[in-house]
């Protein structure tokens, strides 16, 4: 049992994770909240004063705000709206029994391990190239006009790439959702005579809906996130300037850090009110 | 599984799968088999799939180019590294709140977690100073620490789920043995830990490589690991395909090769135990 001994030694062994922790959440954070009320520009005079809450009034009054909120929705959105629809349906197969279970499973898991940079560069040129690629080939091969994707269809084919990396993540966990199913209860629902969508719809769906929530609050909190892909794709033209990557250009490219600032308050309030949710069915789960 | 199976209906999902699967794996499969032809062939059109002059030479020239294995090298310092470091730290808070649990045990982990949502890019300008002023920009030292520290929550919370599995029970019947403390953690509780550490390492290891968030904004030319290479290839490099996929195969293959061993932990890692 815990003594008093041993619960000072459990708050020594615990001291340098919790000290490390707090010093990297608190530390930079106050420093983006003290840029954020300061007209800062690094290259242009340095630290000009305290505005209020200028900055905040000013990034979400610019004209690259609602645009960039609106290729986040969109990314995130379309990313979620694929990985879960394919996610269940490729689970629901994987679930079967056929030959050469683990290796299929191996093949889809691995866009997942698949470094952002790699990812989005091969699916950019070997890909999605109008001239080499690989649809472009395709195109012509059935008589079609190739498309530049990334500059006609720009936030679809970041959609489609960063899809790519994340089906497997949906696919594995709902995977493994699905296998905790009762199968005694499936199986008297067909000899029951259910048809196979209702089973679907009324066993295997509510089954899947935490797993599915899971798999929702976790894939937006990275999703907002996502740098990499644009970076080395678009640089955040043709309409893909997400909220992050916004940020990331009004504090490293023009420098003005104190806008930048009070644009990543609002990215990390934003985060947060994800964060909550995912947090709630945590706890519930450690308390199990 | 006790429901039976008709072959007819094995035979179709075993097709549909594969196909599936073949579809998902497709790109990197290209990759690798592009990273042999040379630069005619892999633009070739139409496409030339197996049957071309299968050749090595992009191999050594990504080498000779752009000293590939200096990257190589970054990336094993910093996601080795960044693990080391994570996991001294992490395993006596994991053992401290798996095994001396108290009222607030709870709380610190959720904290912990939350600090994982933190998005980067909030924090980007505070740390690109804090780098500068301390001269930490472009140098290993300097990402293995951040590396570590975004990726600490995950370290203690998989020990943590991995260390509560070990039952207390074990430790009550060594003790009844005569074990001592020191018996105790030698003989009876590192045994059945390792497993997890083990896992716990195999998933960090992936993450801190893949990671490309830190390694694109604070490393320059010194202290880049792959991530910041293959980023390089977005400029007119990244159209001689062979090149560019040789220099790819080279970037995922260890990963690709690890993450086979991580399916399970991915699950527990990633999604904080919430599904299991």
């Amino acid at each position: 049992m815990a003594t008093q001994h041993s619960r000072s030694a459990a708050r020594l062994m615990m001291a340098p994770a919790v000290v490390l922790l707090l010093a990297w959440m608190l530390v930079p954070l106050t420093m983006t909240l003290w840029f954020s009320f300061k007209q800062y520009l690094p290259l242009r005079g340095g630290d000009l004063g305290w505005v209020g809450f200028e900055n905040y009034v000013r990034f979400v009054t610019s004209s690259a705000f609602w645009p960039s909120v609106q290729a986040t929705l969109i990314i995130v959105g379309g990313v979620l709206a694929i990985t879960v629809v394919f996610g269940v349906l490729l689970a629901m197969l994987l679930d079967q029994p056929f030959w050469g279970q683990g290796i299929v499973r191996i093949l889809v898991i691995a866009p997942f391990f698949v470094m952002p940079t790699v990812s989005a560069l091969v699916w950019k040129n070997m890909f999605m190239d109008p001239v080499n690629g690989l649809f472009a080939h395709l195109w012509r091969a059935f008589g079609a006009d190739p498309v530049s994707w990334l500059s006609e269809a720009s936030l679809f084919s970041i959609v489609l790439i960063v899809s790519w990396q994340w089906l497997p993540f949906a696919t594995l966990i709902l995977l493994t959702a699905i296998q905790s199913l009762d199968s005694e209860q499936l199986e008297a629902a067909e000899m029951d005579g259910a048809p196979s969508l209702s089973r679907f719809w009324h066993i295997i769906l509510p089954h899947l809906s935490r797993a599915i929530t899971v798999v929702i609050l976790i894939q937006t909190i990275f999703l907002l996130s996502i740098f990499a892909e644009i970076f080395v794709t678009t640089q955040g033209s043709f309409g893909t300037r997400t909220l992050t990557y916004l940020i990331f250009q009004r504090v490293l490219e023009s420098q003005n850090v104190g806008l930048g600032s009070a644009g990543g308050v609002y990215a990390i309030i934003l985060a947060n009110i994800v964060a909550i949710f995912l947090m709630r069915i945590v706890g519930k789960n450690l308390d199990a | 599984m006790a429901r039976a199976v008709t072959p007819r209906r094995k035979a179709l999902t075993t097709l549909a799968a594969w196909a599936v699967g073949l579809l998902i794996f497709f790109p990197i499969l290209w990759t690798i088999l592009t990273s042999f032809k040379t630069e005619a062939q892999a633009i070739s059109d139409p496409p030339v799939f197996l049957f071309f002059d299968w050749t090595l030479e992009n191999y050594s020239v990504v080498q000779e180019r752009s000293d590939y294995l200096r990257f190589l090298w970054n990336s094993v310092i910093l996601a080795g590294g960044s693990t080391i470091l994570g996991i001294i730290v992490a395993v006596p808070a994991a053992w401290a709140m798996a095994f001396v649990p108290s009222h607030r045990t709870k709380d610190i982990l959720l904290w912990m977690l939350s600090t994982k949502m933190l998005p980067a890019v909030g924090v980007l300008y505070p740390m690109y100073l804090i780098f500068i002023q301390m001269g930490l920009l472009d140098t290993r030292i300097g990402l293995t620490l951040v590396l570590m520290l975004v990726n600490l929550p995950i370290i203690v919370w998989m020990l943590y789920t991995y260390f509560r599995e070990i039952p207390g029970e074990i430790l009550d019947a060594a003790r009844m043995d005569g074990a001592t403390l020191r018996d105790e953690i030698v003989h009876v509780l590192t045994p059945m830990a390792i497993p997890g550490i083990a896992s716990t390492i195999l998933l960090n290891v992936i993450l801190a490589w893949n990671e490309a968030f830190w390694t694109l904004n604070l490393t320059a030319a010194k202290a880049a690991p792959l991530t910041a290479f293959i980023a390089s290839y977005s400029s007119p490099e990244g159209l001689f395909y062979a090149k560019l996929s040789a220099a790819s195969t080279m970037a995922i293959a260890p990963i690709l090769i690890l993450g086979w061993f991580s399916q399970k932990q991915l699950v527990r890692g990633l999604t904080f135990g919430a599904v299991k």
